[in-house]
């Protein structure tokens, strides 16, 4: 078991045959993900990476039955984009555009909320089942299947937490990186709802960043409701000054919302494990685990 | 990007919003000839303001209200030789005074946890909204539009005659008030949303004794990632901001940073930290933090780690010259860590730098990475907790202090 993707998962790729769409495409398929189609308005009908290329989402949902898709285009379409897929049914977008204008986003994240369709990003590094199947630019050789779950912002830390945990031989279930952005799909709160109802994950990792208060809702919405398996959470961003932008368009601290401290004390609250290194994320998922449960 | 206040109005102007006569005043000889012709207009008093793309202007001495031209000239000169919070201040903007019977506020902002925009109406205009939602929340009313159709009107008067009955002295004719309020909320809707504004805020919305609405002052920031939308805007501020002497005001080591297309925030230590990835920079900051060390700056170079990019970045982390040594960290992923060891060595090479420089770095054949660069006398780390000690204990023995 596994969240939101697996070994049967189709994907189908926006943007193909772009120089970075070609590039993650090979590494996903190279990682075992099931590429069934890529989209390129104007290029339907030709063949891209051994997947058939075709000019709208629709064409390729009732050609080849995808069931994902891995979203890479600039920001000017990467939106529409976005709608695209909702629109066609497919039932997990992951967008990893960064960049993307916030209204535009407004826009396409009211237009998903209308379809059953769940976004994961934008700006973010995507989603992986150890072993299974990647969409997304998760490195293909530090995740190892096993029980801890991840949900991050950041996408290096996300990869960095990968592979701490794999080193001291703690697997994983999925990792999600949520992204950056002040506007996204999927956010800590949804994604610690499906690790609460997978069997095959026993922890969960998160982490966080500044601004916003998406740590803060999920630490009260999901993991003081009773959440019954152990989280360690790594919240980056602990110095940084308020009212600068660091790096991510959402990592600001704006007036009294978004600092670190409050994120810190939501989660502590809520029975978290608070880490301050990915040396300590290891460390306490590795207690909270119990030796023998975690391998 | 942050429009100036005179710019904001203009572009409220430009869709229907009144604001009070006024004209941009660059010198104390201008200011005096924008009060004349006000005046003559008018006959009231004139409000002499600060163009600095800052709030906390009025409590730094930056708005006089004067009686005269030659008043106004001589405020206009005090002004213009200010600095506000190390913005100096380039123009004044010159305008009429209201008749004032009630300060309203009407703002439109980004609400992060709704992913919407969020429409805020206050009788409580004139003081920081933020500190109004805190205290007297009740005096607070919001509106979340669906953004495929906008606010339409029975919203706005919902939200309006909500917030106006909250109101210390509700002002009289509510009804007629309200039916402006619509107008105007979609006036200033169709402002955020042709501008990509992430807010776009009246503060305050006067109420004039005569019963019409006037926007008396104006904040507009536009979202960066929209920039592209709105090259002319961009242009027109450029311009706006750089004064004589090249100075903006804005950081300049941020602003040499955009030119050279880096991911980069200036701060006030003595440790550069550079590193791939925003999340995994500001965990950088933090252990340097925690091992007793000030950072000098957050700079992610992105994914990856290439030679050029490195070599940009070192140049612009060390061209501060508070900076004592730099703390490098990459992930590397699938990128190969003995070249992204040549690619540090050789930067260094060529920059001539002097300075110690300590490296944390993961990736296939990292170990070999940490030989070629322990050889050329740059420091190597495992994890990177001891990056941060070795740069925090490295840049205290250079500077003789912590």
């Amino acid at each position: 078991m596994s969240i939101l993707v697996d070994k049967a998962t189709r994907v189908v790729v926006q943007g193909i045959t772009g120089r970075e769409g070609s590039f993650h495409t090979e590494q996903m398929i190279a990682y075992g993900t099931r590429v069934v189609a890529g989209v390129v308005p104007g290029k339907g009908g030709t063949t891209h990476l051994d997947a058939p290329v075709f000019d709208t989402v629709a064409e390729a949902v009732s050609e080849t039955g995808a069931d994902a898709a891995f979203i890479i285009v600039p920001p000017p379409f990467a939106a529409d984009a976005i709608m695209e897929t909702a629109a066609a049914g497919i039932a997990l977008a992951v967008c990893v555009t960064e960049g993307i204008p916030v209204h535009d986003m407004v826009r396409a994240r009211a237009f998903v909320e209308t379809t059953p369709t769940r976004l994961i990003g934008p700006n973010c590094p995507g989603v992986l089942t150890a072993g299974e199947c990647k969409i997304g630019f998760i490195p293909n050789h530090v995740a190892r299947p096993g029980r801890v779950g991840i949900v991050a912002r950041s996408g290096t830390l996300t990869y960095e937490v990968i592979q701490g945990l794999s080193q001291a031989g703690f697997g994983q279930t999925t990792a999600v990186g949520i992204g950056g952005d002040p506007v996204l799909g999927l956010s800590f709160t949804e994604v610690l709802r499906l690790f609460a109802g997978d069997p095959a994950t026993a922890a969960v990792v998160m982490v966080g960043e500044i601004g916003g208060s998406d740590e803060e809702n999920a630490a009260e919405q999901v993991l003081a409701g009773g959440f019954d398996k152990p989280v360690v959470a790594f919240i980056s961003g602990r110095t940084a000054p308020p009212g600068k932008r660091m790096g991510h368009a959402g990592a600001i601290i704006s007036g009294n919302k978004g600092s670190a401290q409050s994120k810190v004390d939501a989660l502590t609250a809520a029975g978290a494990s608070i880490a301050d290194t990915i040396e300590d994320v290891v460390r306490l998922t590795g207690e909270r685990m119990g030796a023998t449960a975690a391998r | 990007m942050k429009l100036l206040e005179y710019q904001a109005k203009q572009q409220f102007a430009r869709r229907g919003i009144a604001i009070p006569a006024g004209r941009l005043a660059r010198s104390a000889a201008e200011a005096e000839a924008a009060a004349r012709e006000l005046q003559r207009h008018a006959g009231t008093r004139i409000a002499v303001k600060a163009q600095v793309p800052i709030g906390g202007r009025g409590k730094a001495g930056g708005i006089a209200v004067v009686e005269s031209p030659d008043q106004a000239r001589r405020e206009a000169e005090r002004i213009l030789a200010m600095d506000i919070r190390g913005y100096p201040v380039r123009s004044v903007w010159c305008e009429t005074g209201l008749e004032i019977a009630n300060e309203l506020y009407l703002g439109i902002t980004l609400d992060r946890d709704r992913r919407r925009l969020v429409v805020i109406f206050s009788a409580a205009g004139g003081m920081d909204i933020e500190q109004v939602a805190e205290t007297q929340p009740e005096r607070i009313a919001k509106l979340w539009p669906d953004p495929f159709r906008g606010p339409q009107a029975f919203e706005i008067r919902e939200l309006a005659f909500a917030a106006l009955r909250q109101a210390t002295a509700p002002p009289d004719g509510t009804a007629r008030v309200v039916g402006s309020l619509v107008s105007l909320t979609q006036q200033l809707y169709r402002t955020a949303i042709e501008l990509d504004a992430m807010t776009c805020e009246i503060n305050p919305l006067v109420l004039t004794a005569a019963g019409d609405l006037v926007a008396a002052d104006g904040k507009l920031e536009v979202d960066e990632n929209a920039e592209w939308r709105h090259r002319d805007l961009a242009e027109e501020l450029a311009r706006d901001a750089v004064g004589d002497d090249g100075r903006s005001g804005d950081d300049p080591f941020e602003v040499e940073a955009r030119r050279r297309g880096l991911t980069y925030v200036h701060l006030d230590g003595h440790i550069g930290c550079i590193g791939n990835g925003a999340g995994l920079v500001m965990n950088t900051l933090d252990l340097v933090k925690q091992q007793g060390g000030d950072p000098a700056d957050f700079l992610d170079i992105g994914g990856g780690a290439r030679a050029d990019v490195v070599r940009n970045a070192l140049d612009m982390v060390l061209s501060d010259p508070k900076v004592r040594g730099v703390f490098i960290n990459i992930f590397g992923g699938i990128t190969r860590g003995d070249e992204v060891a040549r690619g540090i060595i050789q930067a260094r090479d060529e920059l001539h730098i002097d300075k110690p420089l300590v490296v944390r770095m993961t990736g296939t054949r990292e170990e070999e990475g940490r030989r070629l660069l322990e050889e050329a006398g740059i420091v190597p780390a495992v994890s990177a907790v001891e990056a941060a000690r070795k740069i925090v204990e490295l840049t205290r023995d250079a500077g003789g202090r912590g």
